[in-house]
């Protein structure tokens, strides 16, 4: 009898499973991995509009996992992706692209927007972020989280020593010349408030390209394999960098870090800072003085990478799953969206459409800052991206590094990377 | 059923038991340690270009590599910077809060909270102690009229910086180790080399001392390892720059496998790494055992 009801029991504990089982499966679970590489609250913003987005789409459930920066996050989906684990879309470094389609996991939104509308959609973002989303003719990314470097000015500085605090240096001759004003140092002769820094660490090749296109340079070719570090205008920009911590004593010495300038700008230890636009809110939401926001200076000509964060899908990934990511993904870059996301920031709103919604005006209006990143599409440029790109990046990324900390002169660090960067990429020709 | 006789059954009963364990082991330890040694013999596959047998060549192309020289120097001395100093303060703390000292109990907690902070935390609070102009360590320095100085973007001062953020991490650990064992030494022999008319240092040296030696050598071998295991502070403060100069071997083999996705030549790293431990661990248990007297 005791043997007969335990029968019983296991078949009903089965059945129960196996029909709370199938009820699961009427919803449709998105899981993405995303970076945060600027200040702020992100994650919660982020979780909110996932929260608005289920809210309108209730059989779509989306889990969204914060990973870190650029590289962890790409780090980890490919890491569970090659583990076998459901991930069916990501937000992920623009550059990766290469190493992505190299690893065979993405799909191209070319086969999955299909439709009039969607093919609508996908060209309506700014072609200079298209730049980074495109290879072999077809479209793996949707910009989503984009910046461009922008140039912060700390303005009551630029008063006090005796500079038009509206009139932030359009060249490098400027900048130099207005930060050696700026300097400030204390009665021992120690420097209290540097001229300009710029951040070398955790993206130093980004800045580095920065100054490059200034010089009329840009570090690889659309196909991603072939580089050209060791050329006289890239070795030029390297020796500038160094030249404004060791000859013109504006900036200090060694790797400047990429975490913490942002928060030495604040606190008032250096005059001038580059930095992603992403961090245009939490200056603003943390300044205690008033600041100005500008394009980066010009040596030949004025110029930026852009830089951040777009969506990739993922090859395995059944059609249901294609559609609800499709249906996530334009829900997140749709404008008005792309405008909140903007404001809550820093980072460039990706369609003009978006520019043009009532909220994104007003804000631009109020806070003329917020438009700087955008207006110097014109000057922008794709940022580094080639095939095995975290290889070659550290390469290029030790090279600056070995000249800022006074290892290597310029043209000895670029030629060895160059060497080190063709002996990777000539595969790929 | 089949019947085994009494040898053989009391034979599969130990191996049943020992079964759960072995499996454990050769599946965390033995097989990767066997599948790496072998995976470094051949090529990593990439797209277009499947694996394929390559003898030594990842070997010449480590040997060749200067990035991995210098990781390796920087583990050496890292290891040789944070071992003794471990240790020695460690036993220090313990001799010290041993004693009748007011506000002991205080004083052991103080020492040993570092330990329960994760270090990822921790890592990223010391990258604002280290920060040039707005950190403590610049303040301080400033009181002291040293000018402010990039700590963590200067080669030759960063690897020092990761050692005293390890050392304060991890000697208040060991300090519970050597506390532990002094409790457990009898107050009878301090008080025998009293009447002796032993000094204190003397007594310290011919008697406390060897009667630690199981804990020292504990002490020893966990420092070591985690002189080689503990690069988690890496990726928050620097990510092994500037320039490699604080990268140590197990942050490489990550940057390889997971950055650069080199299957290949993160497994010969690995074989380095290996056979590095296991002389250490040889070393360690066959030279130091001989000096260890256990009670």
């Amino acid at each position: 009898m005791k043997h007969g009801m335990i029968k019983v029991l296991f078949w009903l504990a089965l059945a129960v499973c196996a029909l709370g089982g199938t009820a699961a499966q009427a919803a449709v679970e998105l899981n993405m991995y995303y970076p945060v590489a600027v200040g702020g609250p992100i994650t919660k913003v982020i979780d909110d509009m996932i929260v608005e987005f289920e809210k309108a789409n209730p059989d779509i459930k989306v889990k969204a996992v914060y990973a870190g920066n650029y590289d962890d996050t790409r780090v980890k989906a490919l890491a569970a992706l090659k583990a076998s684990q459901p991930v069916q879309l990501s937000v992920l470094f623009s550059i990766d692209v290469f190493e992505l389609m190299d690893q065979d996991v993405l799909v191209s939104f070319d086969e999955v927007a299909t439709s009039a509308e969607d093919k609508q959609w996908l060209s309506g973002f700014y072609p200079a972020l298209m730049e980074n989303s495109k290879a072999k003719g077809k479209i793996w990314g949707v910009p989503f989280q984009r910046s461009t470097i922008v140039m912060y000015h700390n303005k009551d500085a630029f008063k006090e020593a005796g500079l038009d605090p509206n009139k932030p240096p359009a060249t490098w001759e400027e900048m130099v010349a207005m930060s050696q004003k700026l300097v400030k140092k204390d009665a021992a002769g120690n420097v209290t408030r540097w001229g300009v820094q710029i951040p070398s660490t955790g993206y130093a090749y980004w800045m580095f390209q920065a100054l490059c296109i200034q010089n009329g340079q840009v570090l690889m070719n659309l196909d991603g394999n072939k580089t050209n570090f060791d050329h006289a205008d890239v070795v030029g920009a390297l020796q500038f960098w160094r030249d404004l911590a060791v000859k013109h004593k504006v900036m200090p010495e060694g790797t400047v870090d990429w975490g913490t300038l942002r928060q030495k700008f604040l606190e008032g230890a250096t005059a001038i800072m580059w930095h992603t636009t992403g961090n245009l809110t939490a200056v603003r939401d943390a300044a205690k003085f008033d600041f100005g926001v500008s394009m980066l200076p010009a040596s030949k000509r004025r110029g930026s990478p852009t830089g951040g964060g777009n969506f990739y899908l993922f090859k395995k990934t059944t059609p249901a799953e294609r559609m609800a990511a499709m249906k996530f993904i334009k829900f997140m870059t749709a404008p008005e969206l792309s405008a909140r996301w903007s404001i809550a920031t820093g980072y460039v709103a990706t369609s003009q459409a978006a520019y043009d919604t009532a909220t994104l005006k007003k804000y631009v209006a109020d806070f003329p800052a917020a438009a700087v990143a955008r207006d110097q599409f014109p000057y922008s440029v794709a940022e580094f991206s080639v095939h095995e790109n975290a290889r070659v990046k550290k390469l290029l990324d030790d090279a600056i590094q070995s000249v800022l900390t006074g290892g290597k002169p310029p043209q000895e660090a670029l030629a060895g990377a160059q060497q080190q960067a063709e002996r990777v990429l000539k595969d790929y020709r | 059923m089949m019947r085994l006789d009494f040898k053989t059954a009391r034979w599969v009963h130990a191996w049943l038991l020992l079964l759960p364990a072995s499996v454990l082991m050769v599946t965390f330890t033995h097989y990767p340690i066997v599948s790496g040694i072998f995976a470094s013999f051949f090529s990593t596959p990439r797209q277009g270009r499947p694996s394929r047998f390559v003898g030594l060549d990842n070997y010449a192309y480590m040997a060749n590599d200067p990035v991995f020289w210098q990781v390796l120097k920087n583990n050496f001395i890292y290891a040789f910077g944070t071992i003794p100093v471990s240790v020695c303060l460690a036993l220090l703390m313990a001799v010290w809060v041993n004693g009748k000292l007011p506000g002991r109990a205080v004083v052991r907690t103080a020492y040993f909270t570092p330990t329960i902070l994760p270090m990822i935390a921790v890592a990223n609070i010391w990258l604002f102690f280290y920060t040039p102009q707005i950190g403590i360590l610049d303040n301080l320095c400033g009181l002291f009229g040293i000018p402010s100085h990039s700590w963590l973007g200067d080669p030759s001062t960063v690897l020092a910086c990761l050692m005293v953020l390890a050392i304060w991490k991890d000697a208040g650990f060991f300090m519970i180790f050597y506390l532990a064992a002094l409790q457990g030494i009898s107050p009878e022999l301090e008080e025998a080399a009293l009447i002796e008319g032993a000094g204190r240092w003397y007594f310290f040296r011919r008697v406390t001392l060897p009667l630690l030696m199981p804990t020292t050598l504990f002490v020893l071998v966990n420092s070591t390892i985690n002189s080689f295991k503990l690069v988690d502070h890496i990726f928050i403060l620097t990510k092994g720059g500037p320039d490699n100069a604080s990268s140590l071997l197990l942050y490489y083999i990550y940057e390889v496998a997971f950055g650069f996705w080199d299957t290949a030549y993160a497994s010969t790293l690995t074989v380095v790494l290996l056979l590095i431990l296991g002389a250490l661990a040889v070393t360690q248990f066959n030279y130091i055992e001989k000096r260890v007297h256990y009670q």
